[in-house]
């Protein structure tokens, strides 16, 4: 019953050349993956400021440190660039965008918007 | 024989999976989180430079305890939809694909509560659980 026929598989990722909307495609999934254990970090925040003084001190404290400040790079990059991106997917839903040029153009403008919105907040926070 | 008759056989390999309703939620749970990760992103500055006190006070302001609230919880309701997806797309040996679907589904589940909680507690000005 469950014998396959013996068809080629698709799609082989490795003989595609990297293009503008696969790369940002994919960079979608990670981002949302990362943001689903930084949303576990502001509960672990939350947690930390219902626990007592010490506690939140210890939090941030590890978020001052530097590892603890790539992450919060990264962090605040990923929630840029999957709320623009995200943006981008909604459109297309709408039967927009979807030309392949336009689908390239806004997708650099995601990339780039995204980068250039993480550093303003990064300086406005500082 | 079986106990189970061949319509029921049959049935079971159909779509069982919500397919329109998941895609939907996840759209819905999208929309929410604009405006929720906007207010994030402006509100986390004053929420967190001020120390404990301070930040224990902004989180009771009302609109804040509110915002923070649906923030928690339509963050890990969408994440846990997209997840679900992800684990689909790449995990095939079936007993590894389950687990980890529940796995995921309980731990948003848990933390969800978690953090709702210890808002409320704040809010409600709980002394803290610790000096
Ligand atoms: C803390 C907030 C968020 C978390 C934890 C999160 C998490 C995720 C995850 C894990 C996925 C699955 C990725 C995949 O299937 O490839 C996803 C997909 C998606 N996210 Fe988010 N997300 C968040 C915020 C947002 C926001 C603000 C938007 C706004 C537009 C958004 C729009 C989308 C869309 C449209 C998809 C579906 C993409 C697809 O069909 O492939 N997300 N998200």
């Amino acid at each position: 019953m469950n014998q396959r026929p013996a068809r080629p598989l698709s799609p082989h990722l490795q003989v595609y050349k990297p293009q503008i909307t696969s790369v940002l495609s994919i960079v979608h999934r990670i981002t949302g993956i990362l943001l689903t254990l930084f949303a576990a970090g502001w509960v672990v925040w939350l947690i930390c400021l219902n626990r007592g003084e010490h506690a939140l001190q210890t939090f941030q404290d590890l978020l001052s440190s530097v590892p603890g400040m790539v992450v919060a790079m990264l962090a605040t990059w990923a929630l840029f660039y999957h709320l623009l991106n995200g943006i981008r997917h909604l459109i297309w839903d709408t039967g927009h965008w979807l030309e392949l040029d336009t689908a390239r153009r806004a997708g650099w403008a995601v990339l780039i918007l995204s980068l250039v919105l993480a550093a303003l907040a990064w300086r406005f926070w500082q | 024989m079986s106990l189970r008759s061949p319509l029921a056989k049959a049935r079971n390999h159909g779509s069982a999976r919500d397919g329109v309703h998941h895609w939907w939620n996840q759209r819905l749970s999208a929309i929410v989180l604009i405006a929720l990760t906007v207010w994030l992103v402006l509100a986390i500055e004053v929420a967190a430079s001020g120390g404990f006190a301070a930040s224990r006070a902004w989180l009771a302001l009302p609109w804040n305890t509110v915002f923070a609230i649906l923030f928690t919880l339509s963050a890990f309701y969408h994440g846990q939809l997209g997840l679900q997806v992800v684990i689909e797309d790449y995990i095939h040996t079936r007993w590894l694909e389950v687990t980890l679907q529940i796995t995921v589904k309980l731990l948003a589940l848990l933390l969800s509560v978690m953090g709702t909680l210890a808002i409320l507690r704040i809010a409600f000005g709980v002394a803290p659980l610790a000096g």
